[in-house]
């Protein structure tokens, strides 16, 4: 016992200098990236006071923005929840000629630039674009309107659920299921007692995903809405016209908005990671 | 009849699975579906239970054609090889669960799972998950989800495969004992001989997507219809050996074989096979005995193994416990091997050719 202590010591102090200068270095990096820009915000906002930030974020403009902003997120959600599960299950159970073409499309949304995205859509839906004027002849306005603004949040939000929940459906495969069938479910009662609950984390994670990118989101969004206040504009729009009217209270203030909401994404994903670990050691 | 398989085909691409497979399964039988890996006994099975879609052929289940239905609708017990549990439910939810697809009364499954957890000998495992299980509870726990809804017949595939051979053999007696008690029909896959022999009521050899034979395990050890048969069932000693000079030796031996049987005119490699049970080990050589080393000596409950060096042959060889007793056999040991029955396979080609058709054959694994 006594020989073994003494091997070990030496070994420790070395890793835990390694892991020392590792843990420092990650949390200086931490603060200059992430935690300045935050405390510089919050700063801004205590600088000014509270009555500024309750004006300003009480302004109908702000407040159309973050309803704006919000209804497209749970848009967003709620189609390429959906649609994205739809997806990883054709790609994941399905064989058919064009797949691997197909799958590597999914991941174009994550290549394409938002503001490249944008125009793509301007092209198609604008006044004089192909879909456009056909949709235009029904008096339907696509762009620099809701529907041009969910649907670029819906293409630059496409990959996460579907990316997400693909290789957990891939390693559950597809024994589980078949075990259903035969002891007698139907294929929709599978798919909720089986197939949802064996992707559940996958699809959360997937889900959480989604959220912060929509409401972050900015160029896609700002070249097909046109940043009309109170009409199209969202949070992330209304922040950057506070900032070019130099109007610097009103920025801070949605800006520390939507920093916190993305910080309780964080902290939610953070818990989502534990149960899942949770989940691993149980299920 | 419980099940009928008539004349079913199979293809995977260019690749014949399954080439024409007919055979019975009387009410209340128990049978084992026996071949080597890959001779397509798991698609069979699946074909069976509605998994897979033959190409050609029939299925009956208590005499209804039921080739056309999904697995759902055929009501049959299927249990996996690697038992397929529902990995997020709990021991009791995973028993429970083709009684609540079928929205029966809670009591009711309530009731059926407390019996079924109490035939599968897992109480106190009611809340555990999956996971939290051993290789041989899970399979139990498998088994009673599959009885739960009550199949007419009961299909496995390879059951006790991915366990341990203690287990394994405690499984196998076990659910030969089930069977007995339920006495459902059942079909079950394994490419263990000696699985087959022990439990089954009737045994289905499959080589290469087709049915080799078809008889009890007395029938199909003691009279085998084809080489292929012969030789899988009874894992054989291979043994190489040349004839040189109008006689037969063990190879890189002067061992020689007693055989007036083969033609020794002409000089030649030949491979024995000989069963093990067909290999006599004795202490001194009264008859005409090969010498050999004891390599070492296997305690397999109601018989001995024993792996013997002949030279550069290894063989193995089984010897009766009553034989064993009184007797002292030890590793090193100087003894004696007599083969009382072989087979022998002729070839110009050379020991390793003939080894490799053997192999593409069946013969040996
Ligand atoms: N879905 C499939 N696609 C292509 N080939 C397949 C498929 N399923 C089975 N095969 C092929 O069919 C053959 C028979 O397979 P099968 O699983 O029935 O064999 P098996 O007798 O159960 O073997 P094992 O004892 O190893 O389980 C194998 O060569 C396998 O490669
Ligand atoms: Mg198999």
């Amino acid at each position: 016992m006594k020989d073994n202590d003494v091997c070990i010591r030496p070994i420790r102090k070395q890793s835990h200098f390694i892991e020392y200068t590792l843990t420092f270095s990650v949390i200086i990096w931490f603060i200059i990236l992430v935690m300045a820009p935050v405390y510089g915000i919050l700063r801004e906002v205590i600088r000014n006071g509270a009555g500024i930030f309750i004006d300003s974020i009480s302004s109908p403009a702000a407040i159309h923005s973050f309803k704006l902003t919000f209804w497209i997120t749970v848009t967003a959600i709620f189609i390429n929840t959906i649609f994205g599960v739809m997806l990883a299950l054709v790609f994941v159970k399905q064989d058919f000629r064009g797949k691997i073409f197909l799958e590597g499309l999914v991941d174009l949304p994550f290549a394409v630039s938002p503001v490249v995205a944008g125009f793509m859509f301007i092209m198609l839906f604008g006044p004089n674009g192909w879909l456009g004027s056909w949709f235009g002849s029904y008096n339907i306005k696509i762009i620099y309107a809701l529907p041009g603004m969910v649907i670029a949040t819906l293409f630059v939000t496409l990959p996460f659920v579907a990316r997400e929940v693909m290789p957990v459906l891939a390693e559950y495969g597809i024994e589980q299921e078949e075990a259903a069938y035969i002891l007698g479910a139907s294929k929709w009662q599978t798919f909720w007692k089986v197939t949802l609950p064996s992707i559940k984390w996958g699809l959360v994670y997937g889900i959480t995903l989604t959220f912060a990118r929509s409401i972050g989101e900015f160029g896609a969004v700002l070249v097909v809405s046109g940043s009309i206040i109170n009409k199209t504009q969202t949070a992330t729009l209304h922040i950057h016209q506070q900032f070019t009217d130099f109007n610097y209270a009103g920025a801070f203030t949605a800006s520390l908005i939507l920093a916190v909401l993305s910080f309780s994404i964080l902290i939610i994903m953070k818990c989502v990671y534990k149960r899942k670990e949770k989940g691993y050691r149980w299920a | 009849m419980g099940i009928v398989v008539r004349d079913i085909y199979k293809r995977f691409g260019g690749f014949i699975a399954v080439d024409g497979v007919s055979f019975d399964v009387r009410e209340g039988e128990l049978v084992a579906l026996l071949g080597p890996s890959g001779s397509g006994k798991s698609t069979i099975l699946r074909i069976i239970a509605g998994l897979e879609i033959p190409d050609r052929g029939e299925i009956y289940l208590k005499r209804e054609n039921v080739t056309a239905l999904s697995p759902r609708q055929r009501k049959v017990g299927f249990v996996f090889q690697h038992y397929a549990l529902f990995k997020h439910m709990t021991v009791e939810k995973n028993i429970a669960f083709g009684l609540e697809v079928q929205k029966r009364k809670r009591k009711d499954i309530e009731e059926k799972v407390r019996e079924l957890i109490r035939l599968v000998k897992l109480e106190g495992y009611e809340g555990h998950y999956p996971s939290q299980l051993s290789g041989g509870q899970r399979q139990r726990v498998a088994l009673a989800r599959t009885l739960a809804t009550e199949p007419s017949v009961l299909l496995l595939d390879e059951p006790f495969g991915a366990l341990d051979a203690k287990v394994r053999d405690n499984l196998a007696k076990w659910l030969k004992e089930l069977h007995v008690k339920l006495n459902i029909t059942s079909v079950f896959v394994t490419h263990d001989q000696n699985e087959a022999i022990e439990i089954s009521d009737k045994i289905v050899v499959i080589n290469r997507g087709k049915v080799e034979q078809i008889g009890t395990a007395k029938d199909v050890y003691e009279h085998p219809n084809s080489k292929f048969v012969a030789s899988f069932i009874g894992n054989v000693n291979v043994v190489d050996a040349v004839i040189k000079n109008g006689l037969i030796f063990i190879k890189d031996t002067d061992f020689e074989i007693i055989d007036r049987d083969i033609d020794v005119s002409v000089d030649r490699d030949i491979v024995l096979l000989v069963r093990p049970e067909d290999i006599l080990v004795e202490k001194d050589s009264k008859q005409e005995g090969f010498p050999c080393m004891i390599q070492d000596v296997h305690y397999r409950g109601s018989f001995y193994e024993f792996n013997l060096c002949m030279g550069d042959t290894y063989i193995r060889s089984v010897k009766d416990k009553d034989d064993f007793l009184g007797k002292k056999w030890e590793k090193n040991q100087k003894a004696f091997v007599v083969f009382k029955q072989y087979k022998i396979f002729d070839a110009s080609e050379g020991h390793w050719e003939i080894r490799e058709k053997l192999r593409q054959l069946g013969y040996i694994e």
